[in-house]
């Protein structure tokens, strides 16, 4: 199936990373390659098939809900772009 | 004495509970190969001389009482992609560059309670996705091999390029690793050493730069695969802060040495026999079927019929999942922040177009849409369905047969930028250990012959889940049989 600059765009959107126009139409080129190499999935007979996501078999462990950690304010706010007085500093967002 | 830095991590160990030499002395040897050979391999990309001699020293101490773990004084190298407390951690990428976690991945937990010692971070393919160590935004790692027939650079394979060329180089005794579609098997087939992927869930997640979750599994690279048992020991353990972890006993590996194998069945499937494949490669494969024959072994061969799926399905499901776990990477709380933006969505797109690299970038890509509405069902879900399929693959055949031997790579090690401008052709390298990671089941790839340039070849042992041992019996068996002692001349 060939993807389109447009369609580019839009995903390129939805992963947010900005792409620059000129990019478009050589990842649309790239994308689509590899998607009609992907394609050939559909000669798979999947029919009743359960999709699999895990190769745990084992259900989710549970755990007593308590805290096990924290205290931590200076290592999380360690690796911060910006901080100040033990919070992240965004940029304003409300206009 | 002797070169401390071509001794295998056994004989080092040994060594050091003999008190033949200090973990100082081996720790300074590698210090200085580093120095000298960095500046070509690039394998390295935080070097940790003082915390590695200060480690050394206090395992000294320990030895020196008659005390210290399974693997005291010995010095390793981590894989870029391990969370080490206070070291810098970037898998690979601008996104994380200057990125200091302040706390520590189990699996290296385990390694430094175990008495080892960190010589440094190795170099990857950005978050691990990458199969020549191109991706990386440090460069590429170069390969210690080169062709007899050329004198071009060669890749190391990746995305655990800096691990196995810093093993093959001499430049650590062993190194961690970590494989989501080949990422330790691959770059151990192309540099002459012994990578394994344990069966999913032995190895803890937890500190590792996640890639895709559901695949993504530690191990090991060694020289020898006595080696490759002792360290995937010291590095699995179940751990609670890792969902996925099997709460199970980890086993002694070394049992499984010298045993043989005499009367194990051996699968060799005929799906895997690709087009294109280099006589080379089968001329190997035969090899190892006839050494296992020699041994006592029966060969069945048997069907997997959906093999040649597994890396289509692969290339949906890793970049889908990868598109989720790498959306943390929004420039706020870690990583790499845009400095001009006119929205806050603008800085997102900003901030992550400047962090992430070109491969990365095109597999957020692929995953964002392949998750896309209209494209779900489509795309994903059928994807996670052929992947169980391939899973049933393997569940069908475990009645005739205890492992299966494959070739790791369909080829040796290519020369730098060969593969760069086309991505299929650079994600046909995992072809023959991608379905081991789709499957969940532990898979081994031993140094087995050399190609027509002297480059290695690999073997592939791929395993029943939790069935390491059987993976390690065959494995010492072709190791003895190749009898594989050649070593990269030294070009750096």
């Amino acid at each position: 199936m060939a993807i389109d600059a447009a369609t580019v765009r839009k995903v390129a959107h939805l992963a947010r990373i900005k792409t620059p126009e000129e990019r478009l139409e050589p990842l649309a080129r790239e994308l689509s390659g590899i998607l009609d190499w992907i394609e050939q999935l559909n000669e798979v007979d999947v029919d009743g098939v359960e999709p699999m996501t895990s190769n745990v078999a084992q259900p989710l462990r549970l755990r007593e809900d308590v805290v096990t950690d924290g205290d931590k304010v200076a290592e999380v706010l360690s690796n911060a772009p910006k901080s100040a007085d033990g919070f992240f500093v965004v940029p304003k967002v409300v206009e | 004495m002797s070169d401390l830095t071509k001794l295998t991590l056994k004989a080092a160990v040994d060594g050091l509970k003999a008190r033949d030499f200090s973990s100082e002395e081996i720790t300074r040897a590698f210090v200085t190969n580093i120095e000298a050979a960095n500046p070509a391999l690039n394998a390295y990309v935080v070097q940790t001389t003082d915390k590695a001699l200060d480690m050394a020293r206090a395992s000294d101490a320990r030895l020196a009482k008659g005390e210290g773990g399974p693997l005291e004084g010995a010095p390793l190298g981590i894989k870029d992609l391990f969370c080490t407390d206070g070291v810098q951690t970037t898998a690979g990428s601008n996104m994380l560059k200057g990125f200091i976690p302040p706390y520590e991945s189990t699996v290296t937990a385990n390694l430094w309670a175990d008495g080892a010692v960190m010589l440094g971070k190795l170099n990857m393919d950005e978050f691990a996705m990458g199969s020549s160590n191109e991706t990386s935004a440090f460069g590429p790692v170069r390969n210690p091999w080169k062709s007899k027939a050329s004198n071009a650079e060669l890749t190391p394979g990746g995305s655990s390029g800096g691990s196995a060329s810093a093993v093959a180089g001499d430049l650590c005794l062993a190194a961690t690793a970590s494989d989501t579609g080949g990422s330790i098997r691959q770059p151990a087939a192309f540099t002459g050493t012994v990578g394994i992927k344990p069966t999913y869930g032995r190895a803890s997640r937890f500190g590792m730069v996640a890639f895709a979750s559901s695949l993504d599994q530690a191990g090991p690279i060694t020289k020898t695969v006595e080696d490759a048992a002792i360290l995937l020991r010291s590095m699995c353990s179940f751990d609670p802060k890792d969902s996925t972890s099997l709460d199970v006993e980890t086993p002694d590996w070394t049992a499984s040495l010298g045993k043989g194998v005499k009367g194990l069945r051996i699968g060799v499937p005929k799906e895997y026999v690709v087009d294109g494949m280099p006589a080379e490669i089968q001329a190997l494969w035969d090899k190892g079927v006839e050494w296992l024959k020699a041994g006592g072994a029966e060969i069945v061969e048997i069907s997997l019929p959906h093999t040649k799926y597994a890396l289509p399905a692969y290339y949906i499901i890793a970049p889908a999942e990868a598109s989720s776990n790498l959306a943390r990477y929004d420039g706020m709380r870690f990583g790499h922040r845009a400095s001009e933006a006119k929205s806050l969505t603008d800085l997102y797109e900003s901030s992550r177009a400047e962090g992430f690299g070109t491969e990365v970038q095109r597999r957020l890509t692929i995953g964002a849409y392949v998750l896309s509405a209209g494209f779900y069902d489509a795309y994903y879900v059928r994807a996670l369905k052929v992947r169980r399929r391939i899973a049933q693959d393997f569940d069908a055949v475990w009645d005739k047969v205890d492992a299966i031997l494959t070739p790791s790579t369909p080829s040796a090690a290519f020369a730098l930028g060969d593969k760069e401008i086309d991505p299929i052709q650079m994600y046909l390298n995992d072809i023959f250990t991608v379905t081991a990671n789709l499957a969940g089941l532990p898979g081994i790839s031993v140094p087995a012959g050399v190609d027509s340039g002297g480059l290695p070849l690999g073997l592939q042992v791929i395993g029943k889940a939790l069935d390491e041992a059987t993976v390690f019996q065959v494995a010492d068996v072709l190791e003895q049989s190749a009898g594989f002692v050649a070593k990269p001349e030294r070009w750096w």
